[in-house]
């Protein structure tokens, strides 16, 4: 008996590990910058360029710092969301505008509604590189110190909002009260 | 002769000192010690966007800036740790086509040389079992010998 259900218990262990395998995303890296303050950075602003935003502009406050270009298709589809998001009032969108052409973001921004408290412009992705920035876009839920306590990458649901995001920002707010 | 020429020529462009790598773009180095550790360096590292390409094969805009990255911190004279370390704390061991061995990375390196032995030991096992019982037959029980027996009886003129 042990002869043929020692074969066919192998067989179900690997169908069950390649399984999970196949579920995986391997485009998911896991950002070592999780848990560890936000790096320092400090970059013109893209609609006032004389103002600069810095790390200690996202600090004090739970906050979200979202990467994104208006090359990125993904993150055309994500920006209503945003939009959205920026409308509840509940969490500061600081926006990281990436290798991108200052006139094309502005006119996206007009276009579609700017849901950025700022956005450092970032042209030659100098800062995105400093926060590991490989695939827009991404976005950062930092806390009142300055730790990077979530980073989302891929477009920004609603769902994804509801799970990933909303239950951390109440745990933190109520921490902090 | 006209081969062993052709073989000598190919063997000075390819050792002659050159202190330039052009991959995509064109970069310049003090020395060919750099230059050097910019080729390894390059073919070591990870390009995020296309994953199973490395800096050196990738076209990628985030790989031609990481490739930007490594120039930039050889020729601030930073070495090839503080460059490795630069890359991992920024994207992780991801990052390294060959990551480190350590507890969460122990089954990635020992896996397959795990399966192998483990393979091995099983065919050993069963190869020995076959072995074992054809040099000892299993002996007739008493109804096989009694029929057995009786065919024989039977067969008798």
């Amino acid at each position: 008996m042990i002869r043929y259900l020692l074969p066919l218990g192998a067989f179900i262990a690997l169908v069950l590990l390649l399984g999970v395998g196949l579920g995986l995303n391997p485009r998911l890296v896991p950002s070592p910058l999780v848990g560890k303050p936000l790096p320092e950075f400090s970059l013109a602003q893209l609609r006032a360029p004389d103002k600069t935003l810095s790390r200690k502009d996202l600090t004090g406050k739970v906050s979200l710092l979202n990467a994104w270009a208006t090359w990125c298709v993904e993150c055309r589809r994500e920006h209503p969301v945003l939009v959205a998001i920026a409308a509840q009032g509940n969490v500061p969108i600081y926006g990281l505008n990436y290798k991108d052409q200052r006139p094309d973001a502005l006119q996206w921004l007009e276009r579609l509604g700017d849901p950025y408290v700022a956005s450092a412009f970032d042209g030659d992705g100098r800062v995105g590189i400093d926060l590991g920035v490989y695939g827009l876009p991404e976005t950062f839920l930092i806390d009142a110190q300055g730790m990077i306590v979530h980073k989302h990458i891929g477009p920004i649901s609603r769902e994804i909002w509801e799970s990933d995001f909303v239950p951390v920002i109440e745990r933190l707010a109520s921490g902090s009260s | 002769m006209k081969a062993l020429r052709g073989i000598a020529m190919i063997a000075m462009l390819v050792f002659t000192a050159n202190t330039t790598a052009i991959v995509f773009e064109q970069r310049d180095f003090d020395n060919a010690e750099q230059l050097e550790r910019y080729k390894i360096l390059i073919y070591e590292l990870r390009c995020l966007v296309c994953q199973n390409q490395n800096l050196a094969d990738s076209n990628a805009e985030l790989a031609s800036d990481l490739r930007r990255e490594v120039h930039r911190m050889i020729l601030e004279g930073m070495n090839n740790d503080q460059i490795v370390e630069f890359m991992v704390a920024r994207y992780g061991d991801f990052v390294l086509y060959r990551p480190p061995l350590k507890a969460k990375t122990v089954l990635l390196w020992t896996g397959p040389f795990v399966l192998g032995i483990g393979g091995v030991v099983l065919l050993l096992l069963q190869l020995r079992r076959r072995r074992t019982q054809r040099a000892a037959p299993i002996p007739l029980s008493d109804d096989e010998r009694a029929s057995l027996d009786a065919l024989l009886e039977k067969e008798k003129p």
